[in-house]
């Protein structure tokens, strides 16, 4: 292998490794490790002491994770938010995916544009956005209330409600660009076929394009689902403190309790739920990347 | 495709654009509202971006902010470039399914575990080889880098692999060695992919409120933190004044790009001399 070969392929490989790989193995063994008030506030997993390493296996962290019902209370309340924001997520975004993909060209670059736009803006800054909109006092209440249609104002934020649309707002140009790319690909004389053959349009939809953009249906999913599970200022944000979201649980374990152990056990269980989801992300996108 | 739009098709993405852009328009109106009460209509004032330019610890957030993701953008660009490169064009390797899982996973990987992640890195580090000292700008650079990398990467060999291949196996087969052909071949091809992903890279940094969160340090505070901090306390219309400045600043920057690329795709490609 050549020089040159040898440095292009090593600075990202080495920067990679140091900065994403290695720091999963220091949660890992931290998590093994007792809080302590010291600097840093953990024990060390091996110590030496008449003239021996002794190893200090700390399985405290994950067993009171497993018996205090609050971590398995957030988990399972995580995935199901992050699950339902997902598939409200797809709904939304496969027409407006759809319609993209089969307007004119010079629209159709336009029509994207427009989609992705609002994410170079900032993310805190459009989460706060929906505050002034769901509030009590806020305006959708506010409007109703003028039309008389209701008398009290609805409580909208603080709920889970507030959740979903935080995500489903903020996640949903991550699902539109794989499923637009995915329908972009489409070989067009299928569908073509298909209504030769007397298939109406909604069968043709069904039983040619649908199962066509599984591959961008799972890429977006992941692309949505993923994050939204460890999501934190939208819970944080829009959830109140009745939305229990796994993401918060980390961060006051983290900022409030300084428990740095039990926060790197909370973050290897999350990473153990997501590995699916992160591999067969990791497949879709590999292709994407290589062929 | 390129069939008309049909009405079900418009409607639906009339409704998507109205649920995109009613809560960034609402902020903007609300910006300009006398009144501190953010949602009922006081009058036309200008007070608050008034006060947004006097505030001295927004401003030196931003400014931080702003020195941080011009770093990160510009080395992440470097790396990912190069990360690109060894996907698309080098073939296999050693330990190659690890490279890009290493890409791909920081695209998905939840932000509250990368940040913790790297604290605890820059903490192992401190205590064994004393380096960094401290958690400040230096940390919150390179974990933007870390995940800005990939992004970048993502962007340009996409790029990478629309190219055609023949141009640099030409220059290759007359004798020009590989920096060469990189250098007047490949890179003038893929610069509009580094420049988008440079803005993209900008962008997320200037945007990160939980990593920077975990691995800043005293004196070293962004202004996603600031703006964190100031709406924990409630709505102010200080923040829908910054929303407005921020929402102005990156619909021109992505419209210009949006418009640059636009051009350079309709122009024929020419392609650079080589002179050896």
């Amino acid at each position: 292998m050549s020089w040159g070969r040898r440095s292009v392929i090593g600075v990202p490989y080495v920067w990679l490794t140091l900065f994403f790989l290695v720091p999963f193995v220091i949660v890992f063994k931290i998590s093994f490790s007792e809080m302590a008030y010291a600097i840093p506030p953990y024990t060390q997993l091996m110590t030496w002491a008449d003239q021996q390493w002794t190893l200090n296996l700390n399985l405290g962290n994950y067993y009171y994770l497993f018996t205090d019902d609050l971590y398995i209370r957030a988990y399972l309340s995580s995935i199901r938010i992050a699950g339902i924001s997902t598939i409200i997520c797809l709904l939304v975004a496969y027409p407006i995916a759809y319609a993209i993909a089969r307007a004119e060209p010079a629209t159709r670059n336009a029509l994207l544009m427009l989609v992705i736009l609002p994410s170079w803006t900032s993310f805190l800054i459009r989460i706060y956005a929906w505050v002034g909109i769901l509030k009590n006092n806020g305006l959708i209440n506010n409007f109703l209330m003028w039309l008389g249609i209701i008398d009290q104002p609805i409580a909208m934020l603080n709920t889970e409600f507030a959740v979903y649309i935080g995500i489903v707002y903020a996640y949903l140009p991550f699902m539109v660009l794989p499923l637009y790319t995915n329908l972009m690909k489409l070989d067009h004389s299928l569908l073509e076929a298909a209504s030769d053959l007397g298939a109406p349009p909604w069968k043709v939809f069904f039983t040619v394009t649908l199962p066509l953009s599984k591959a961008g249906m799972v890429a977006g999913s992941m692309l949505v689902f993923i994050p939204a599970v460890g999501e934190f200022v939208i819970p944080d944000m829009l959830g109140g403190a009745e939305t229990l979201m796994i993401g918060k649980v980390l961060w006051q374990e983290f900022f409030n309790n300084r428990d740095w152990p039990v926060a790197s056990a909370v973050a290897i269980v999350m990473l153990l739920l997501l590995l699916l989801p992160i591999i067969l992300f990791h497949r879709y996108q590999a292709r994407e990347l290589e062929n | 495709m390129g069939k008309k739009v049909s009405s079900f098709g418009r409607t639906f993405l009339t409704l998507g654009f109205i649920f995109l852009y009613l809560p960034i328009l609402i902020l903007i109106i609300f910006s300009f509202n006398e009144s501190k009460l953010v949602t009922v209509w006081g009058g036309f004032s200008t007070k608050w971006y008034g006060e947004l330019l006097h505030d001295k610890q927004m401003l030196g957030a931003a400014w931080m902010s702003f020195k941080i993701a011009f770093l990160a953008a510009s080395s992440a660009v470097v790396i990912g470039t190069m990360a690109s490169i060894v996907m698309v064009r080098m073939g296999k390797f050693k330990g190659r399914v690890a490279f890009t899982s290493m890409i791909t996973a920081p695209l998905v990987m939840p932000e509250v575990i990368t940040g913790l992640s790297l604290l605890l890195l820059f903490v192992a580090m401190a205590q064994t080889i004393g380096w960094p000292a401290g958690r400040g700008m230096l940390t919150i650079l390179i974990a933007h880098v870390t995940f800005c990398t990939a992004f970048v990467a993502v962007v340009v060999s996409s790029r990478l692999r629309e190219m055609d291949a023949s141009l640099e196996e030409a220059a290759r087969d007359l004798g020009a060695p590989p920096w060469k052909v990189f250098f007047l071949i490949t890179l003038p091809i893929i610069a509009p992919a580094l420049i988008s992903g440079w803005l993209l890279a900008f962008t997320l940094s200037l945007d990160d409120l939980v990593i920077a969160s975990f691995v800043s340090g005293p004196g070293s505070t962004t202004l996603p933190m600031v703006v964190y901090s100031s709406v924990r306390l409630g709505i102010s219309p200080k923040i829908n004044a910054l929303a407005t400045i921020i929402v102005l600043l990156a619909s021109t920057g992505v419209l210009t790009a949006w418009w640059l690329a636009r051009k350079v795709e309709t122009q024929s490609v020419k392609l650079p001399t080589i002179n050896s």
